[in-house]
């Protein structure tokens, strides 16, 4: 079975260590932040301004003033931290975050991402992604590997307008954990029942299979 | 001490014109100059470019100015959650330029600092980085981008003193600070405007410096755009 967007969720949580501070986009990496395990000390960032980003207020508690990125209401946690917007991007450009995850619309062998614009259509604006995929290190992207038509989503190619180059290292799809090195992607890990071949098929990238490749755990 | 205050927002907009430059501070609807956005509509100023991250909603923020058709060209990072604007920007009846957040925050704290530019890896390879100045560094590739250039600064704090020092609250902070010294005039409404002394200098986020004039603003609205709570257990 492919998984839902909360087990993609789940299972890009695991990859968030003890010290880590990380920055979450906007869709399936929000949800990360749900499971992430609790015996391990991490900090979410959102780049208006917050450090410590804690659960959404209880009813009646919110602050008009304690939003996140998305725009949405939130908690600071104890040992939080407010700051400005040059200072957060400076902490994102700076290499202070040690994690970003975010979504794509597309994303080819070499590393490029694309998940802003779709010409033709309402062009909503990069918001902070091509600061994050310019800067981070450790860069995981949430995606479905394919689109609604069945279209694979991991290309030799990027075919929309570009977000940044040569930037995505990992990739947790509803189907598969790759890895991009040597500008191909490397299959790691694969969904519970979901197939190697299935995986191929939904690959139109080069994508490197060596060895038995195990099912995800959680 | 050297004064600042102004006795409201009338007097705190006096000089602007039609065609003028203006920063806008504010993510979303958070920590966005309610009054001043306020007084450019009610004074209809005319072909104006906004500098604002983003557009505001339909009938709040710099969505006021869109409905009247006040706003010439607006550079922001992300604009999606305004139908007029985006009827507007597909009939081409107004410029729109976007650009990535880190690099908007940063033209403002340049052209504040007096760095008239940088560099950026924020963009290489993309449309954005399209007919400008590249260059390495360390192996790595980056965008060369200007300072920001405004007639005027418009932004928002929680508390300020007659002196113009500034404190903001939470996440209202976020573009209103850079953009402090960044225009030929900064204009500050806050929350509550206090006597010189009585706001503690330790605390002060931005120096009274980068502010020419400051106003206790009234009737904020302090609108939630996306309200997200959880239920008690």
């Amino acid at each position: 079975m492919a998984l839902s967007k909360e087990q993609i969720a789940q299972r890009i949580a695991k990859e968030v260590k003890d010290g880590y501070y990380v920055n979450l986009g906007i869709g399936i990496p929000t949800l990360v932040a749900n499971f992430v395990r609790d015996d391990i000390s991490v900090e979410f960032q959102s780049e208006n301004g917050i450090l410590g980003m804690g659960p959404f207020p209880f009813e009646g508690e919110e602050d008009p003033d304690l939003i996140n990125a998305g725009k949405q209401t939130i908690t600071a946690l104890p040992g939080a931290s407010f700051f400005d917007s040059a200072m957060s991007f400076g902490m994102i450009r700076g290499q202070h975050v040690d994690l970003t995850i975010l979504g794509a619309m597309e994303v080819s062998q070499n590393g490029d991402i694309a998940n802003w614009k779709i010409p033709g259509k309402m062009v909503k604006g990069m918001g902070g992604a091509m600061d994050l995929v310019a800067s981070a290190e450790n860069i995981i992207v949430a995606m479905m590997h394919t689109n609604r038509e069945g279209e694979s989503k991991l290309l030799k190619e990027c075919s929309l307008p570009l977000t940044g180059v040569k930037c995505v290292k990992k990739i947790v799809t509803n189907l598969a954990v790759l890895e991009i090195t040597d500008g191909k992607f490397h299959l790691l890990e694969r969904a519970p029942g979901v197939s190697v071949e299935e995986i191929i098929k939904a690959t139109e990238g080069d994508l490197v299979v060596s060895g038995v490749i195990k099912e995800m755990e959680f | 001490m050297i004064k600042k205050t102004v006795a409201n927002v009338r007097e705190a907009c006096e000089g602007i014109s039609d065609g003028m430059t203006f920063m806008l501070g504010g993510f979303g609807l958070c920590g966005i100059p309610e009054n001043i956005i306020s007084e450019l509509v009610r004074k209809n100023i005319q072909n104006v470019t906004c500098i604002s991250n983003n557009a505001g909603v339909d009938d709040f923020g710099l969505g006021l100015l869109l409905k009247k058709h006040q706003i010439k060209k607006m550079i922001s990072s992300y604009v999606g959650e305004n139908a007029e604007f985006e009827r507007q920007m597909l009939s081409g009846e107004m410029e729109v330029e976007l650009i990535p957040q880190g690099t908007l925050a940063q033209r403002c704290e340049a052209a504040r600092s007096g760095i008239p530019a940088f560099f950026t890896p924020a963009g290489y390879g993309t449309e954005v980085a399209e007919g400008k100045e590249t260059r390495e560094f360390h192996g790595k590739m980056y965008v060369m981008e200007k300072a920001f250039e405004a007639d005027f600064s418009f932004v928002k704090a929680w508390k300020g003193d007659e002196a113009g020092n500034l404190i903001f609250k939470g996440t209202a902070r976020n573009f209103n600070p850079a953009m402090c010294g960044a225009g030929k005039i900064t204009v500050a409404e806050v929350e509550e405007l206090v006597p010189a002394g009585e706001l503690d200098p330790n605390q002060i986020h931005i120096p009274g410096i980068f502010i020419q004039r400051i106003f206790q603003g009234e009737n904020y609205e302090k609108r939630i755009e996306q309200l997200t709570v959880r239920k008690r257990n």
